[in-house]
């Protein structure tokens, strides 16, 4: 089993607004589908990124928020365990982020330890 | 209460006081000593109450013959003594004899120790498992080999082995640190839920000794809640999970000792106030930042015990089970969270998500399916708790799905009429 990292990315949108039960309806499905592969054994791991954050360049310049110039924004990842990429590739199906104009990317994962 | 009674009674409430109490002022190199007077003293019980009556206070006697025996012992064994009450003086500097502190606030403090020294890592569980019934439960040699469906010889060498490891790696009989508490806790808490589950799911047909040990691993369990140090709220997560799960004892098992499936009980048998007392340790848990296992479990099991279908159980159940699987994988949350699936999105939903679970080599996997199916496609439902049956290894099982498909059956024939 090799490990692959999903990264979820969508554009920003600065009049997003949902409803509070539009937020609770959008975390269930990311818990389903996120569920559907803890179920099958293959969750290495999970992270929500808060929007809190910022950016260090060189010269000690330091950009305020984490997407300062990006179109999109990484809103977190997901590590899962899978033989090859294309098997790596049908456990991204189903991610509520395709629903909502974003993107699923799938890379593999190299140990830096040798 | 006669003697005939009152003397297993008091094994069971004061043996472990006695033995903890020893075994902390021998330490653990001496456990077998402290086992040994413990022992030796109820044998005298057993003698002398029969002879000469019950005397007024039997807890008194037992500990004033259990200062004696062990006053006694280091009498007659010199080299023993000379070792040891030098190590024992240190820590009690003021005695010039050798003085067996029976103090409630001893009894207590000993016996808390006494868990944390038993449910130790180095030991395997099952070993930790019967060490804690021997010593904390005070339960015969006989009724540990029952429990584990195996013989005395077995269980006396587990028990040896463990006790060996113990001795060998010189643990002492202390609290762990403010900061290795929880950690530790850890450890017994994984101890004590195992004691339940071997009650809770033991394939013995003593249902009477299935109880005991559930019961027993709540009396633990509520030792830890009375003391201050250790009562955190992932013991109190894994008390309310208990309770919910005790409170369905009487509903759970037929006249025969077969199971009942949860969907088929009698949910007048359902105990309310255990569920209560569940509820009440649930509020408790709750009030930490830390969400165990326990607590997701306890949850799951509060709305198991809600005899209502609400709108949202199973929707509830399912982002539970959802959260459970993110920290603690096992085949079997795998399958109930597929359930709650089924519930909350519909059987074909739930089909496509089963089928893809790795978990070709359980019975409960096809029996899973099995249930899918019925209804949707009933062929392939008997398929698959045909496949279940065959791989099925108790007799409780078999006869489950045996039913299963009878069920089928007749919904076949009455499809055709």
């Amino acid at each position: 089993m090799k490990e692959f990292m999903m990264i979820f990315r969508s554009e920003v949108n600065e009049s997003f607004g949902p409803s509070p039960e539009q937020m609770q309806s959008n975390i269930q499905h990311w818990m389903d589908w996120i569920g559907g592969i803890a179920a099958q054994g293959k969750l290495a791991g999970a992270n929500r990124l808060s929007f809190e954050g910022k950016t260090l360049k060189p010269n000690n310049v330091i950009a305020d928020g984490p997407y300062a110039e990006l179109k999109e924004i990484i809103g977190g990842y997901v590590i899962v365990k899978a033989t090859n990429l294309d098997e790596a590739m049908q456990l991204a199906e189903g991610c509520p982020i395709l629903s909502h104009g974003g993107n699923v990317e799938v890379r593999s994962v190299l140990s830096v330890k040798g | 209460m006669n003697e005939k009674e009152l003397i297993p009674h008091l094994f069971k409430t004061e043996y472990r006081k006695i033995i903890s109490v020893l075994c902390k002022l021998f330490g653990i190199l001496h456990i077998e000593i402290a086992e040994d007077i413990t022992n030796d003293t109820f044998l005298l019980a057993s003698e002398t109450w029969g002879l000469k009556g019950i005397p007024e206070n039997p807890t008194a006697w037992l500990y004033t013959v259990a200062k004696n025996r062990t006053k006694d012992y280091f009498k007659r064994h010199k080299t023993f003594s000379e070792k040891i009450v030098v190590e024992i003086k240190l820590n009690q500097p003021q005695t010039e004899a050798i003085e067996v502190d029976l103090s409630p606030k001893n009894i207590t403090d000993s016996q808390l120790q006494m868990i944390f020294t038993i449910c130790n890592p180095i030991i395997p569980a099952e070993a930790q498992i019967g060490l804690a019934l021997r010593i904390l439960c005070g339960f015969g040699i006989d009724e540990i080999a029952e429990a584990f469906l195996t013989n005395k010889e077995t269980i006396n060498k587990r028990l040896f082995r463990a006790k060996e490891k113990l001795r060998t790696a010189n643990i002492t009989i202390e609290l762990p640190s403010e900061k290795d508490v929880n950690a530790r806790l850890e450890t017994v808490l994984t101890t004590v839920y195992l004691l339940f589950n071997e009650g809770y799911h033991s394939s013995t047909q003593s249902t009477h000794l299935r109880k005991e040990l559930c019961l027993e691993a709540m009396r633990l369990n509520y030792f830890l809640i009375e003391n201050e140090t250790t009562n955190k709220p992932i013991v109190n997560a894994l008390m309310a999970l208990m309770c919910f799960h005790a409170s369905r004892f009487e509903a759970r098992t037929n006249q025969v000792g077969e199971p009942i499936l949860y969907e088929e009980q009698d949910k007048n048998l359902w105990n309310n106030q255990l569920i209560e007392k569940g509820n009440y340790y649930l509020i408790e848990s709750a009030k930490g930042q830390e969400i165990s296992k326990y607590h997701l479990e306890a949850s799951i099991a509060y709305w198991h015990c809600t005899k209502t279908e609400t709108a949202n159980k199973w929707l509830y159940i399912l982002q539970l089970y959802n959260k459970l699987l993110l920290i603690d994988y096992s085949p079997m949350v795998a399958l109930n969270r597929t359930f709650a699936l089924s519930k909350v999105d519909g059987k074909q939903v739930a089909i496509i998500e089963a089928e893809k679970l790795p978990l070709k080599d359980n019975h409960l996997y096809y029996s899973l399916l099995g249930h899918l199916y019925t209804d949707i496609d009933n062929a392939k439902a008997m398929e698959n708790f045909e496949i279940a049956l065959k791989l099925a290894m108790t007799n409780a099982d078999k006869s489950t799905i045996t039913k299963n498909l009878h069920d089928l059956k007749a919904k076949k024939t009455t499809a055709n009429n």
